[in-house]
């Protein structure tokens, strides 16, 4: 019974801890100025600590995240009267923390809804700052904002914690070092500095949708953070950007097929074999909305163009009623504008369905550099199966099999070499 | 820029107002100190316990506080800088204090 009632209070405190943590170490660093953000850190994991001890018991507060945010605002009131704030705080709130008049309402205020959003949406900015690297962004972000630990971004990413502390160390003090601060940028940057957050969260959702991870719960812990961290950015008329919302139409329509895209035994599912009725319909429908709400302005981003390809996909009633002619076109556009190789590869594809597979063959033939490439190998192989080459198909199956190291990867090959038998 | 102490003198306690008009009013306190703080003109600040002692005489006689008539009680007191002070009086008719019918008295900084 007892024992129950400690992993139901674990669960709680787990979930809590994930989703609070975030919020508090952004508003504590939003109070206490960037370079203090390792005793914001501290504040929010003795509090978590305290959460702990008290709660043990079975005796959850009835409101466990109010009690979070009273416990680590009171250690942070504690810690300016006793003036042991490491770096002085030179903000906009500074003022306030110097009187008791002032200092217990100014941060109530900053544990408010409005507050916390602003607090998260100023560090997702110092997070996402141009001269910090792709893989120190998306580390800090999820640790400072998102409440993983080190040892769940180093088990994100198959690396070791020791990279992951090492890396998110450098960030840090790459921040100190181009005193880079919680203020939002000025107006004329603003959308420059929006498509930098919206990449590096574009790049997190890939991680972990396209991640060869084993576990699936890590995977969908980092598709979640990408998508709610979005979500801050919609509901802020300054970052509500059209490609914003396209950004997040293109995720909704992913997460939409989360689950059908993998069976019982962990094994992919191709979207020709895919169970549509598994799609989430609600999601799809989320997509819907925000791609129509993305039809504003006259920039056209690559997300826009994603985001519809990915729309053709989600709102087609079987594979082969899909589009396919729009989708090639889309398809055209993107490659234009990115000149990206995976584009062309994906590109490729959809011309075998368009104007037939002997096309595709020639197209993915003449392309460079991608031998190595797994999906490029199964891509040319399931073209010449198609067309009936099975013989070619095998050669190429087998080259895709010595690319990989997925589980999923390699079992999903050996049934299509069993299929050209 | 001349320095002034702001004292505010009231009743003890709640002056008798309920609790939600006690928030309400606390409020306003925050948004008077709040705008201080922010124009940069307020110095040293804080409010008082209504409790204290009161060391008097060349015998040192300790005695507990409250030191005057109880509406006459010095709840707290800011630093603040002014021109001069007419604008150091402009300055504190803003004061939330004489809406529960209190006191600010507004004392040039002596300078030796």
């Amino acid at each position: 019974m007892a024992e129950n009632t400690n992993k139901e209070v674990d669960k709680i405190v787990d979930h809590l801890f994930r989703h609070e943590s975030g919020k508090m170490v952004a508003v504590l660093t939003r109070v206490f100025g960037f370079p203090n953000i390792e005793q914001a850190e501290d504040i929010v994991q003795d509090t978590i600590i305290r959460a702990l001890e008290t709660w043990k018991f079975g005796k959850l507060p009835d409101n466990p995240q109010a009690w979070l945010y009273r416990t680590a605002k009171n250690k942070a009131i504690d810690l300016i009267r006793r003036q042991k704030v490491k770096h002085k705080i030179e903000n906009d709130i500074a003022p306030l923390l110097r009187s008791e008049y002032t200092m217990m309402p100014a941060m109530n205020e900053m544990f408010t809804e409005n507050e916390i959003k602003d607090s998260q949406l100023r560090m997702m900015f110092a997070c996402c700052h141009p001269s910090i690297s792709q893989e120190g962004q998306i580390s800090l972000m999820l640790k400072t904002l998102c409440g993983l630990s080190t040892h769940e971004i180093a088990k994100a990413f198959l690396t070791s914690e020791d990279t992951i502390q090492k890396r998110i160390y450098r960030t840090r003090e790459k921040i100190k070092e181009e005193k880079i601060s919680l203020d939002y940028p000025g107006a004329d940057a603003m959308v420059n500095r929006t498509d930098t957050v919206l990449k590096t969260l574009y790049l997190l959702f890939n991680e972990g949708y396209n991640s060869s991870h084993p576990e699936k719960l890590i995977r969908e812990d980092l598709c979640e953070e990408a998508m709610r961290l979005l979500m801050l950015l919609t509901e802020t008329p300054k970052t509500n950007l059209p490609q914003t919302n396209a950004l997040l139409a293109l995720m909704c329509y992913h997460i939409s097929r989360f689950n059908s895209r993998l069976d019982d035994k962990g094994l992919i599912v191709l979207l020709k074999d895919q169970n549509r009725a598994q799609w989430n319909t609600f999601l799809i429908d989320k997509g819907n909305e925000y791609l129509q709400f993305s039809a504003n302005g006259e920039v056209i981003h690559d997300f826009h163009i994603e985001a519809a390809i990915a729309s053709a996909h989600a709102n087609a009633p079987s594979y082969e009623e899909t589009d396919w002619k729009m989708i090639l076109q889309l398809y055209n556009t993107l490659l234009q504008r990115t000149n990206s190789t995976v584009v062309a590869l994906n590109r490729a594809v959809v011309l075998g369905e368009v104007e037939g597979y002997e096309k595709a063959i020639t197209e993915l033939e003449n392309m460079k550099g991608l031998e190595e490439n797994c999906y490029y190998n199964a891509s040319l192989a399931d073209m010449y199966l198609k067309q009936g080459n099975s013989e070619l198909a095998k050669e190429f199956l087998r080259k895709a099999l010595t690319l990989t190291s997925s589980n999923a990867e390699i079992e999903l090959v050996r049934r299509k070499l069993a299929d050209c038998k | 820029m001349e320095k002034f102490l702001f004292l505010y003198r009231g009743k003890e306690g709640g002056h008798g107002l309920s609790p939600e008009a006690m928030q309400k009013h606390m409020e306003k306190w925050y948004a008077w100190m709040g705008d201080l703080a922010k124009k940069g003109i307020m110095g040293a600040s804080e409010p008082l316990q209504p409790t204290g002692k009161q060391v008097s005489g060349s015998k040192k006689v300790v005695t507990d506080g409250p030191f005057i008539e109880a509406k006459e009680m010095i709840g707290g007191y800011t630093v603040v800088n002014a021109k001069d002070i007419n604008e150091a009086v402009e300055i504190a008719k803003g004061c939330p204090v004489f809406e529960v019918d209190g006191k600010l008295e507004v004392r040039p900084i002596q300078k030796m």
